[in-house]
C-alpha cells in the first residue's frame, strides 16, 4: 500500500519522530531510516466493504498525483479476473486520461526539483504550464484531479469529437515548452553539476530493491509495463521505451522530461487512431476467482490483485503503489552522499508528492538532530547558490 | 475586533499540513500560489513553522499516528489563530469512513473555523473559502 | 529468455515439489507450493530466472489458515507467476525471502502487522505502517477484525 506523505515546498518540518532520519557524520549520510504509516488509512480493508464499482473510485484516492493508475491497474485486474475486455474506443481513451496524468504528474515533480534546488522559476513554469492539463483534464472529466473514468469493462464518459481539435491545439502549446525545460535542465552546467554523479543507483541495486518506473529506467533496468504487458491501446500506437545507465539524479529528471514527449505523442496518435463505438460493456459481475492487474504509473509499475466469490464485494483487494519499493531503494541512494544533496536525492525518487516531510539530520555523535527539514532544503539551495558563483552563472 | 485578529485578516500566514490525505487536496492548495490562481495578491503566504503561522490549512483523515503531531502543532501556533479544514476527508472522511486507522475526524482534535468541501476543492474554492473566512472574521459577513 | 524456456526451467528443476500449476490465462500463472519450499523457489526466481520480485499479497482464508501470494514477473515478458502457500492458523508463519530478494523487507514486515504472520528470521521485523503503540494481537485484515 503507498505511503505517500504530502509536503508543499514550504512544508511543516517537525522536531519529532520522523519520516525520513539522516544518520551523519560530518557532511556525509551514513544511515537512512525510513518511517512510514502517517498516510496508512486502510485502504485495502475499506474495500473489502465497497462494491466493484465503489472500489474504482477509493483507489483513485490512493494517491491524488498518479491518481489514474491505481484505476487502470483496478479495472485491469477486474477485467481479468471476469475474463473481459473492453472495447476498442474506450481502450483508447483510457490511454489519452493515462498519458495526460503522465504529464501532468512529471511537470509537478519538475516544478518540486526546482524548488528544491533553488530555481523557483522553473516550479511556477512548470505549474502554469501544468495548468493546461488540468484544463484538458477538467474539458474531457469534468475535474482538474481524480477523473472517475475508468469502471470494468469501459470508461464513464467519452471524449467528444467536437472537443479534440482544442486538446490537439493545446497539447500542441505544450511542446515548446517541454524544449523550454528540456534546454533548461539538460544544458544548465550548474544543474549538471547538482545532479550528476548523485544519488546514484546502480543496475544492481536497483534489481535487488526490485524498483520500478523512471528510477528503474534511469539506472539501465528496461522495464516497463505499457511495453512489456501491453494494455489498452498502449499495444496499438507507436512509442519509446526512455532507459539511461547513469542512475543518477541527472538520469532521474533526464527520463521524466523525455517520457513527456513520448506522451504527447501517444495522445496524438490515440485521438487520431480511434474510431466511433461503445464504451463501456456493462460488466454485471466479477466471477469466484483472482485477478491481477497492473499499469505504468508516472511512478513505476502499480500492481493490483484482486479476489473474488462471486459476489458484489471484493474478498481480498491488494493494491501496491511504485513508491511501496522505490522508496526504501533511498536506503542505497542516500548512503555516502552529502547532506546537501539529501533533499533532492529523495525528491528525485519522486516518492509521489515527495516524502521528504519529516526529513532531518541526527549526528552520529551526539544522537541529536542537529538539521530540520527546511535546513536540508535550505542548505540544498545554498550548494545551488555556490556552484552558481563558482561557475561564473549567477 | 483586537488589533492581533485585524492584523491576522490582513495578511493571514498559513501552514499548512496534511494528515493523512491522498494529496489531491494539497496540490490544490499548492496551486493557488501558482501564477493562474496567485493566492499571495491576497497577502497569503505559506510558512515553515507553525509559530509564524495564523491559519492552520489541514488536510487529510487525521490518522492515529499523526494525532500527537498535530495537537503540538496547534499549540505552537500564535494565537488569535483559524483553523481550516480542506476536503471531504478533513471534513469527516468521506469514502474513509470507518478506516482502523483513522477513528477520528479533524474537528474531534482541532477546533476547526472553516470548512471547504471538494474532492479536492478546487483552488477557486479555496480561495473564496479563505476570502469568506477573512471577511467573517471582519465583521463583514 | 522466452517464457517457455522458463516454465520448462522450474518444471524441471522442481518437478513433484509443484503442487499444482494454474494458467488463469496466457499471462497469469498461479503456482502453488509447500512454505517449506518457498525460499529455494524464490531464490531460483530471482537470481536465476531473472525474476523481478513485485509484491506479496496475503489473504485470511475460512479454511483455517492464511494464503499468502508471492508475485514474479520476468525481464519484459508479460507474464506474471503467483507462488500461492498456505500457512495454517493459529500462529501461522512462513520463513523469510528478504535474505534473498532485499526488495521484499517491507512487504513482509506489512504482512506480519496486519495478518499476524511471524516471518521467521526477518531482519527487520518492526511496524512498518501500524503505530508503535498499536495493540498486540490486533491484525486488522484478519477476517475477524
Amino acid at each position: 500500500m503507498s505511503e505517500i506523505v504530502p509536503i508543499g515546498p514550504f512544508h511543516p518540518l517537525q522536531e519529532e519522530p520522523e519520516f525520513f532520519r539522516l544518520h551523519v557524520e560530518g557532511e556525509t549520510v551514513v544511515k537512512l531510516d525510513i518511517e512510514l504509516g502517517y498516510n496508512h488509512r486502510g485502504i485495502e480493508k475499506l474495500a473489502e466493504k465497497k462494491s466493484w464499482d465503489q472500489v474504482v473510485f477509493l483507489v483513485e484516492r490512493i494517491c491524488g498525483i498518479c491518481s489514474t493508475s491505481h484505476p487502470a491497474a483496478s479495472v485491469r485486474a477486474m477485467e481479468d479476473c471476469a475474463a473481459v475486455e473492453a472495447p476498442e474506443r474506450a481502450q483508447y481513451i483510457r490511454t489519452v486520461i493515462c498519458e495526460l496524468e503522465r504529464l501532468h504528474s512529471h511537470l509537478l515533480w519538475l516544478g518540486l526539483a526546482g524548488h528544491f534546488m533553488g530555481y523557483n522559476t522553473v516550479w511556477m513554469w512548470s505549474w502554469k504550464y501544468r495548468e493546461t492539463v488540468c484544463d484538458i483534464f477538467e474539458k474531457i472529466t469534468g475535474n482538474r484531479q481524480s477523473y472517475a473514468m475508468f469502471k470494468a469493462g469501459g470508461v464513464r464518459r467519452d471524449i467528444a469529437e467536437a472537443d479534440i481539435p482544442w486538446i490537439r491545439s493545446s497539447l500542441d502549446g505544450l511542446k515548446p515548452a517541454i524544449d523550454m525545460f528540456k534546454g533548461a535542465v539538460m544544458d544548465d552546467p550548474v544543474l549538471h553539476s547538482r545532479t550528476k554523479g548523485i544519488g546514484v543507483l546502480t543496475r544492481k541495486q536497483a534489481m535487488d530493491y526490485c524498483v520500478v518506473g523512471p528510477i528503474a529506467r534511469a539506472s539501465g533496468v528496461a522495464i516497463d509495463v505499457r511495453k512489456d504487458d501491453p494494455y489498452f491501446a498502449y499495444g496499438w500506437v507507436d512509442f519509446d521505451r526512455v532507459v539511461l545507465t547513469e542512475g543518477d539524479v541527472f538520469a532521474r529528471a533526464a527520463i521524466r522530461i523525455l517520457e513527456m514527449y513520448e506522451s504527447i505523442r501517444i495522445i496524438e496518435a490515440c485521438l487520431k487512431q480511434m474510431k466511433p463505438g461503445p464504451i463501456d460493456l456493462q460488466v454485471k459481475e466479477i466471477p469466484p476467482g483472482e485477478g491481477v492487474g497492473r499499469a505504468e504509473a508516472p511512478r513505476g509499475e502499480v500492481f493490483h490483485f484482486v479476489v473474488s466469490d462471486g459476489s458484489n464485494f471484493p474478498v481480498r483487494y491488494k493494491a501496491r503503489a511504485p513508491s511501496f519499493v522505490n522508496i526504501f531503494a533511498n536506503e542505497a541512494a542516500c548512503v555516502g552522499q552529502q547532506v546537501a544533496d539529501a533533499a533532492l536525492i529523495l525528491a528525485a525518487m519522486d516518492p509521489c508528492y515527495c516524502c521528504t516531510e519529516r526529513m532531518i539530520a541526527v549526528d552520529c555523535g551526539t544522537g541529536k538532530a542537529v538539521l530540520s527539514g527546511a535546513d536540508l532544503i535550505r542548505i540544498s539551495r545554498e550548494k545551488t547558490d555556490a556552484l552558481k558563483k563558482r561557475m561564473g552563472a549567477a | 475586533m483586537g488589533l492581533k485578529l485585524y492584523a491576522l485578516t490582513k495578511s493571514p500566514w498559513v501552514y499548512h499540513l496534511s494528515v493523512g490525505s491522498c494529496n489531491n487536496c494539497d496540490i490544490e492548495i499548492l496551486d493557488c500560489l501558482t501564477p493562474r490562481y496567485d493566492l499571495e495578491r491576497f497577502g497569503v503566504v505559506l510558512v515553515g513553522s507553525p509559530r509564524h503561522a495564523d491559519a492552520l490549512l489541514v488536510t487529510g483523515n487525521m490518522t492515529l499516528k499523526n494525532i500527537p503531531r498535530v495537537k503540538r502543532l496547534y499549540e505552537q501556533m500564535a494565537k488569535p489563530g483559524v483553523v481550516i479544514a480542506v476536503g471531504t476527508c478533513a471534513l469527516g472522511h468521506g469514502m474513509f469512513s470507518g478506516s482502523y486507522t483513522a477513528p477520528h475526524t479533524v474537528d474531534d482534535i482541532l477546533p476547526v473555523n472553516l470548512y471547504i468541501p471538494g474532492c479536492p476543492p478546487n483552488p477557486e474554492a479555496i480561495v473564496a473559502g479563505v476570502a469568506r473566512l477573512l471577511n467573517h472574521l471582519r465583521g463583514k459577513g | 529468455m522466452t517464457w517457455n524456456q522458463i516454465q520448462s526451467a522450474i518444471q524441471k528443476r522442481f518437478g513433484d515439489k509443484i503442487l499444482g500449476w494454474r494458467e488463469h490465462n496466457k499471462i497469469r500463472i498461479y503456482v502453488d507450493i509447500d512454505p517449506e519450499d518457498l525460499v529455494e523457489f524464490s531464490r531460483f526466481l530471482f537470481h536465476e530466472q531473472g525474476a523481478r520480485f513485485i509484491i506479496a499479497s496475503a489473504l485470511d482464508t475460512p479454511r483455517g489458515g492464511v494464503e499468502i501470494f508471492y508475485h514474479f514477473d520476468f525481464h519484459q515478458l508479460p507474464q506474471v507467476l503467483s507462488l500461492r502457500v498456505f500457512v495454517k492458523k493459529p500462529d501461522p508463519e512462513v520463513n523469510s525471502i528478504a535474505g534473498v530478494i532485499k526488495g521484499s523487507e517491507w512487504i513482509e514486515r506489512e504482512i506480519a502487522e496486519l495478518l499476524g504472520v511471524r516471518v521467521r528470521n526477518h531482519p527487520n521485523p518492526e511496524h512498518l505502517l501500524l503505530p508503535n503503540d498499536w495493540p498486540k494481537g490486533n491484525f486488522p485484515l484478519r477476517r475477524d477484525a
